[in-house]
C-alpha cells in the first residue's frame, strides 16, 4: 500500500520541545486519520532541531465506501419534516428515499453510497488541522502571518505515494522538498519515499533518527574519554537535550584549566551543564572530575575541530573564574548572616504565607515540637532550621539554584574545617565594592562553631542539604535525626500553609508542587518509621502559620455565626496581638481571618465568611486538618498500590480513620497477608454473609442499628452452633482487640480467624430468620458482634471477593 | 555590499555590520542620545516595531547597566559597553540566513566554528515586550541574541519584528581572540596611533563605577525618578508622545542607579519596575495608535 511522508521545515525548535512534538504529532495524525476512516498503523516520527516528521508505511490510496441507510419520517409526514430529512441524507426529492414497512408502519429510508474520498484529499485538510491545533509549548507569529509555530514554519512536505500533496496553510510554502545542514550541504533536496528522504538527509550531513544520533553521541564521546585513559560522567538528560540541538553530531574533547579543579564539582559540572551543554569527564580511578569536558558540535571543521574546541574552552574559563568567584564570596562569611537573614525577610515565600524567614522561623517551630517523635537533638534541630535557607542568597545558589541545599551544606562544613576565606582572597575577586564589607560582619547569632563538636555538625550540615529531600520517587530519604526533624517540618509547614490559604493542587496544575512534598512526607515517615499523629502535627503547624497572620496585625479570631438567608456569617470574639493559647480544643469553630481594612471590621464585627474580597484567610484548622490528611492519605495509597497492595484493603483501613501512617501500613500488610490465608477468605464470605442478612433486615425495617447495639441473650442461645459461635466471639473479640491495642495486628487476625469454623457451622445449621422473636433477634445480634469483631482491624464492608 | 576585507579591529567590526545591514535596505540610524540599558530601548525598535509600517534600521547603541560596573578589574564585565542593533519589520523569511552572512562578513567562517542557534525566550519586563528566539552561540560562547517580537509595551505587534542584538565588545574579543575586553584592538593596529579599548575606556569604567556604586546621590535620583515619571505621564496626557518616551527612559536609567545603590529593597524594585512599564505601556499605546491612524 502507499506510503505517506510528512515534514514540517522550521527554523531551530528548542530541543525540550522536539520529543514531546514527535509524540504529539504522531497521536494527531492517528487521530485525524481515524476519524477520516483509515486505520493508521505505526506511525514512525523524527526530529532534527529544524524538522519534525511522521511516515506511515502503509495508508490506503482512498477511504472506504461509505455505505449507510438513514431511517427518515414516517410516509405522509409534515413536510418540514421530509425537507429535513431530504437535507440530512443529502437527497433532492423524496422519490430518491425508499419506503420500508415495519411493525408501526411504512417509513422513508435514504441509502446513502458515497465513494471514500482519496487520501491525498484528506490529507490536504487534515494536514493543516495539524498545523493549526499543534499544542507547542510556546509558539510565535512571524511577519505578517497569523499562522502560530513554534519558531518560523518555512516549508511543510507531503508526499503521497511517491506524488507531491500540496497543504495549503496560512501561506506557508509546500514544495516536495527538504534541505540538507544548514552548513555542509544548504542546497535542496527531492525526495523520492521516506527510504530516499532519509538516505540522501544523510548524505547532506543531516541524521533524522533522534535515537541514532544520541548512540554516536555517547559512543564517541565514551571512545574519546577512553583514548586519554579517562570516563564520561553519565547524563541522560543532557545527552537528550544535546540530541536535539545538532543534526550531525561530531563529538569532540576539549581542555579545561587544572587550576579550576579546587571547586566543588557539583559546580564545575553544572557551569559545564547549564550553561555551556558540555559533558563531565572524570578519572575512572579516583571518580574525580577531570580537567576536560565533552563537546557535540554541529560542524565537521575544516581544522578538525581544533578551532572549536579551543573557543569553548576559553568560554569554559570564563564561566569557571564567574562561578569561583562566586563560592569565594559566600565563603568570606559563616553560612549565619544577620545580612542574609534580612535578605531572607525580603524574598517572598507566598504572598500570604509572608517571606521564606518566616517560613523558616515557623519550621523551626514545628521542627521543635517534631523532636519529641523523631527523638532528634532539640539544639542541633533548631540551628539547623536556622541554617537551612541561608544558602539561598548566596552568589552560588543565586547562578545555580539547582544547588540550593548542597551549597549550604558545603559552606557549613568548610565553616566548621577551618578558617574563613580571609577578605580580597581568591582568585577572581573584584575588591571594592563596599557593599560587601557588612557582609563580612560575623553574626553574634548563632554561635558557631557548634557547641556539639564535629558530630552535631555534621547532622547539621546533612539537615541542610537533605531537608528538600527527597526530590522525586528516585530520590533518597533523609536518614539523620535532624534531617528526618527539619524535613518533615519543611514539608508539612508548606501543606498546612497552603490548604490555610485555599491554595490547593487541581488534577492538572500543582504549582507549588504539593504532591511531591506530600509523597516525600510519607516516604520519610515510613521509611524512617517515624510514630506520629498526624491530626496532632498538623493542628501545631497551623497554629504556626495562624501566627504569622496574628503578628500581621490584621487579624482576627472569630467564631462561625447563624447562617441568614443561606449565607454564612462570621462573628469576631477577639482582636489583637496574643494568639489564644487554649486554641487547641474548639478547632472546628475558630476561624482566622485577615481582612483588608481592620478598623471598619473591627466595627462590623460580623461579616460573610465568602466575601473573597474582604477575606484572605478564612479556614477553619478542622478543614485544613481534613483536607491534608486525605491528601497525604491519597499519596499513601498511590504508593502503596504501586507496591501492589490491593486499593480495596488500603480503603479497608483508611476507613477506619486512623492517622499514623506506619500503623496503616502495618494494618494493610497483615490484612493483606491474612486475606490470602484460607481461614481468611473463608472468613470474608462469613462477613459478607452477615453483613448481607443484617443489612437485608435493615432495609426492611425490622432491624436498626440502635438494636445492634443491645446484648446477646446468652439463656436463648438454643442450636449448639450459636452457643459455639457466642462462647467464640466472647473469646476472640477481647483478643483482637487486645492485639490491636498492642498493634499486633498479624496477632489480631489470628484471632479473629478462630472464628472462621463457628461461622462456617452457624450458618450451615442456624436459621436466622427464626419464628420465634427473640431466638431471631439473638441471632441477629451474633452476626452484629461478628461483624463488629471484624472491623476492630479493618472495615471489611470496603474489602472486594 | 562592498567587498570588505576581515576586519583588525574593534571598529571594523561595527563598520562591517553597518555596510552589510545598511546593503539589506536598513536605515543606518546613530545612537539614541538619552542613557539607556539595550539597545533595543531606542525609539527606532520599541516604538517601531509597533503598528503597521515597515522599518529596517540598524545602529549602535551604548549600554549603561550602573550594576555591572567592576571598577575595570574584571576582564569582560563593563557598565557601559555597545551593543549592535538590527531590526527589519516585518522580518523577512531568510532573516536567518541574513544574520549568518553578517558573521561571514566580519570573518566568521560557519565550516570552521560551530555556530547554533539555541533557545531564548527573551523579556524586558521594564517596557512589557517579549519574543521568542534564539541565542546564537559560536564555538559555546553567545554571540548575538536573536528574537522575533511578539508583544511590546504589553501590545501585541503586527507584522512581527525580527530583532537581532550583536554583543560587541564580546563578539570581538571572539573574532580576535582576546581574553580581556580592555586589551581589544579599537583602531587599526598598525596606524600612527593605535588604541586599545583600554585607552577608550578603561578611566570611564573606573570613575563610572565609582560613581555608580559609592558617589551617586540616590536622594536626588528618587526625587528626578518622580520627577520623569510626572513629566512622562503628563506629556502622555498631552499626546507628545517621543518626549514622553525619553522621559520614560530617564525613569528606567535613574531606577538602574538607585539599584547600584542597593537602595532598593526587592518589593520596591517590583514596584518600581512596574511604574516604569506603565509609563512604556502609555508610550507604547499613543504610538501604535498614531502609526495605525496615519
Amino acid at each position: 500500500m502507499p506510503q505517506l511522508l510528512l515534514e514540517f521545515f522550521s527554523e531551530e525548535i528548542p530541543a525540550r520541545m522536539q520529543k514531546r512534538a514527535e509524540e504529539d504529532l504522531a497521536r494527531a495524525l492517528g487521530e485525524k486519520l481515524k476519524a477520516a476512516g483509515f486505520d493508521a498503523k505505526a506511525i514512525k516520527t523524527f526530529s532534527t532541531p529544524r524538522r519534525i516528521g511522521a511516515m506511515i508505511e502503509d495508508l490506503p490510496a482512498k477511504a472506504a465506501d461509505v455505505n449507510e441507510e438513514k431511517k427518515g419520517p414516517r410516509v405522509g409526514a409534515l413536510d418540514t419534516a421530509l425537507q429535513g430529512f431530504l437535507k440530512s441524507a443529502g437527497l433532492t426529492s423524496i422519490e430518491q428515499a425508499q419506503i420500508v414497512e415495519d411493525k408501526k408502519g411504512a417509513f422513508y429510508v435514504a441509502r446513502i453510497e458515497r465513494a471514500g474520498r482519496e487520501t491525498s484529499d484528506i490529507l490536504q485538510d487534515i494536514v493543516p488541522e495539524i498545523v493549526r491545533a499543534f499544542p507547542w509549548p510556546k509558539s510565535m507569529r512571524s511577519g505578517a502571518s497569523d499562522l502560530q509555530w513554534v519558531r518560523p514554519l518555512q516549508n511543510i512536505l507531503c508526499l503521497f505515494a511517491g506524488a507531491p500533496v500540496k497543504i495549503s496553510v496560512d501561506g506557508v510554502a509546500s514544495e516536495a522538498k527538504t534541505w540538507g545542514h544548514r552548513f555542509h550541504a544548504p542546497d535542496a533536496i527531492r525526495p523520492k519515499d521516506f527510504a530516499d528522504y532519509a538516505a540522501r538527509l544523510r548524505a547532506a550531513k543531516v541524521l533524522i533518527d533522534r535515537e541514532e544520533r544520541k548512540a554516536i553521541i555517547l559512543k564517541e564521546a565514551q571512545a574519546a574519554c577512553a583514548k586519554r585513559g579517562l570516563e564520561l560522567v553519565p547524563d541522560p538528560g543532557l545527552l537528550e537535550e544535546v540530541a536535539g540541538l545538532v543534526e550531525w553530531p561530531v563529538v569532540l574533547l576539549g581542555d579545561m584549566d587544572a587550576g579550576f579543579l579546587d571547586l566543588p564539582g557539583e559546580v564545575i559540572r553544572l557551569s559545564m551543564r547549564t550553561h555551556q551543554k558540555y559533558f563531565a569527564v572524570r578519572d575512572p580511578k579516583t571518580q574525580k572530575l577531570a580537567p576536560h569536558f565533552v563537546v557535540v558540535a554541529n560542524v565537521e571543521a575544516k581544522d578538525g575541530g581544533k578551532a572549536i574546541a579551543a573557543g569553548n574552552a576559553r568560554v569554559l574559563s570564563a564561566r569557571l573564574n564567574d562561578a569561583r568567584f562566586f563560592w569565594d564570596s559566600d565563603r568570606k562569611t559563616p553560612l549565619y548572616t544577620e545580612e542574609r537573614r534580612a535578605k531572607l525577610e525580603k524574598i517572598v515565600f507566598h504572598q500570604k504565607l509572608g517571606s521564606v524567614w518566616d517560613k523558616v522561623e515557623r519550621v523551626k517551630a514545628l521542627a521543635v515540637e517534631l523532636c519529641a517523635v523523631t527523638g532528634a537533638d532539640r539544639a542541633l534541630v533548631e540551628r539547623a532550621a536556622l541554617l537551612c535557607k541561608m544558602d539561598l542568597v548566596t552568589e552560588s545558589v543565586g547562578e545555580f539554584p539547582e544547588l540550593q541545599g548542597q551549597v549550604g551544606r558545603q559552606l557549613y562544613l568548610s565553616e566548621l574545617s577551618g578558617p574563613l576565606l580571609p577578605r580580597g582572597e581568591g582568585a577572581g575577586d573584584e575588591g571594592r565594592s563596599n557593599k560587601q564589607a557588612s557582609d563580612r560582619r560575623l553574626a553574634p547569632h548563632p554561635p558557631t562553631p557548634s557547641p556539639q563538636g564535629r558530630g552535631g555538625g555534621e547532622s547539621i550540615a546533612a539537615a541542610i542539604e537533605d531537608h528538600y529531600r527527597p526530590l522525586g520517587p528516585g530520590d533518597r530519604v533523609p536518614s539523620d535525626p535532624v534531617a528526618i526533624t527539619l524535613a518533615l517540618a519543611d514539608k508539612l509547614d508548606t501543606l498546612v500553609g497552603f490548604w490555610a490559604i485555599d491554595e490547593k493542587p487541581t488534577g492538572s496544575s500543582d504549582p507549588y508542587a504539593l504532591r511531591r512534598a506530600a509523597l516525600g512526607l510519607v516516604r520519610i515517615v515510613l521509611e524512617n518509621g517515624i510514630r506520629l499523629s498526624l491530626v496532632a502535627q498538623i493542628a501545631t503547624s497551623y497554629r504556626a502559620t495562624a501566627d504569622h497572620y496574628f503578628r500581621s496585625g490584621n487579624l482576627f479570631v472569630a467564631q462561625r455565626d447563624e447562617e441568614e438567608d443561606g449565607r454564612r456569617f462570621v462573628r469576631v470574639i477577639e482582636v489583637g496581638q496574643d494568639w489564644p493559647r487554649d486554641l487547641a480544643k474548639p478547632f472546628d469553630s475558630i476561624l482566622v481571618l485577615r481582612v483588608k481594612d481592620p478598623k471598619t471590621f473591627a466595627i462590623e464585627r460580623r461579616f460573610e465568611a465568602k466575601d473573597k474580597e474582604f477575606v484572605g484567610v478564612v479556614w477553619a484548622l478542622w478543614q485544613v486538618s481534613h483536607g491534608v490528611r486525605h491528601f497525604l492519605a491519597d499519596r499513601l495509597k498511590v504508593q502503596l498500590r504501586e507496591q501492589g497492595k490491593r486499593h480495596d484493603l488500603v480503603d479497608a483501613v483508611f476507613a477506619l480513620g486512623d492517622d499514623d501512617l506506619v500503623r496503616i501500613v502495618a494494618r494493610v500488610e497483615a490484612l493483606d497477608a491474612f486475606l490470602k490465608t484460607e481461614a481468611g477468605a473463608n472468613l470474608l464470605a462469613g462477613y459478607k454473609r452477615a453483613a448481607n442478612i443484617l443489612s437485608a433486615e435493615e432495609k426492611k425495617g425490622k432491624w436498626s442499628a440502635d438494636e445492634a447495639q443491645g446484648a446477646v441473650d446468652a439463656a436463648k442461645l438454643a442450636e449448639p452452633a450459636e452457643k459455639a459461635l457466642h462462647a467464640a466471639l466472647e473469646a476472640a473479640l477481647p483478643a483482637a482487640r487486645a492485639n490491636v491495642e498492642k498493634e499486633d495486628f498479624a496477632a489480631a487476625m489470628k484471632a479473629l480467624a478462630s472464628l472462621r469454623a463457628p461461622v462456617d457451622a452457624f450458618f450451615e445449621s442456624v436459621l436466622v430468620n427464626a419464628e420465634d422473636a427473640a431466638l431471631r433477634r439473638n441471632r441477629l445480634l451474633l452476626l452484629a458482634r461478628f461483624r463488629e469483631a471484624l472491623s476492630a482491624v479493618a472495615d471489611f464492608s470496603k474489602v472486594e471477593g | 555590499m562592498a567587498a570588505l576585507k576581515s576586519p583588525r579591529c574593534f571598529q571594523d567590526v561595527i563598520l562591517t555590520l553597518q555596510s552589510y545591514w545598511a546593503g539589506q535596505g536598513c536605515a543606518i540610524l546613530q545612537p539614541y542620545d538619552e542613557q539607556v540599558g539595550a539597545g533595543t530601548l531606542h525609539p527606532a525598535t520599541t516604538l517601531r516595531a509597533l503598528g503597521p509600517k515597515p522599518w529596517r534600521a540598524a545602529y549602535v547603541q551604548p549600554s549603561r547597566r550602573p550594576k555591572d560596573g567592576r571598577y575595570g578589574d574584571n576582564p569582560n564585565r563593563l557598565q557601559h559597553y555597545y551593543q549592535f542593533q538590527v531590526i527589519l519589520k516585518p522580518n523577512p523569511p531568510d532573516l536567518q540566513q541574513l544574520y549568518l552572512n553578517s558573521l561571514a562578513a566580519i570573518g566568521i567562517d560557519p565550516l570552521l566554528h560551530d555556530i547554533r542557534f539555541v533557545e531564548d525566550d527573551w523579556e524586558n519586563p521594564t517596557v512589557g515586550a517579549w519574543g521568542l528566539g534564539w541565542e546564537v552561540w559560536c564555538d559555546g560562547m553567545e554571540v548575538s541574541q536573536y528574537t522575533y517580537f511578539q508583544q511590546v509595551g504589553g501590545l501585541d505587534v503586527r507584522p512581527v519584528s525580527g530583532e537581532l542584538t550583536y554583543g560587541l565588545e564580546r563578539l570581538a574579543m571572539y573574532v580576535f581572540g582576546v581574553d580581556r575586553v580592555y586589551d581589544l584592538p579599537f583602531n587599526d593596529p598598525e596606524s600612527a596611533a593605535p588604541l586599545s579599548y583600554g585607552d577608550v575606556f578603561l578611566e570611564n569604567e573606573r570613575q563610572q563605577s565609582r560613581f555608580n556604586f559609592e558617589l551617586s546621590d540616590p536622594e536626588m535620583n528618587l526625587r528626578w525618578f518622580n520627577d520623569a515619571e510626572a513629566t512622562a505621564t503628563r506629556l502622555l496626557k498631552e499626546g507628545n508622545v517621543l518626549p514622553a518616551f525619553d522621559y520614560t527612559l530617564k525613569a528606567s536609567h535613574l531606577f538602574n542607579l538607585l539599584d547600584a545603590r542597593g537602595v532598593v529593597s526587592p518589593t520596591e524594585r517590583q514596584s518600581f519596575i512596574a511604574r516604569v512599564r506603565e509609563l512604556a505601556k502609555g508610550c507604547a499605546s499613543a504610538w501604535e495608535r498614531m502609526e495605525t491612524r496615519a
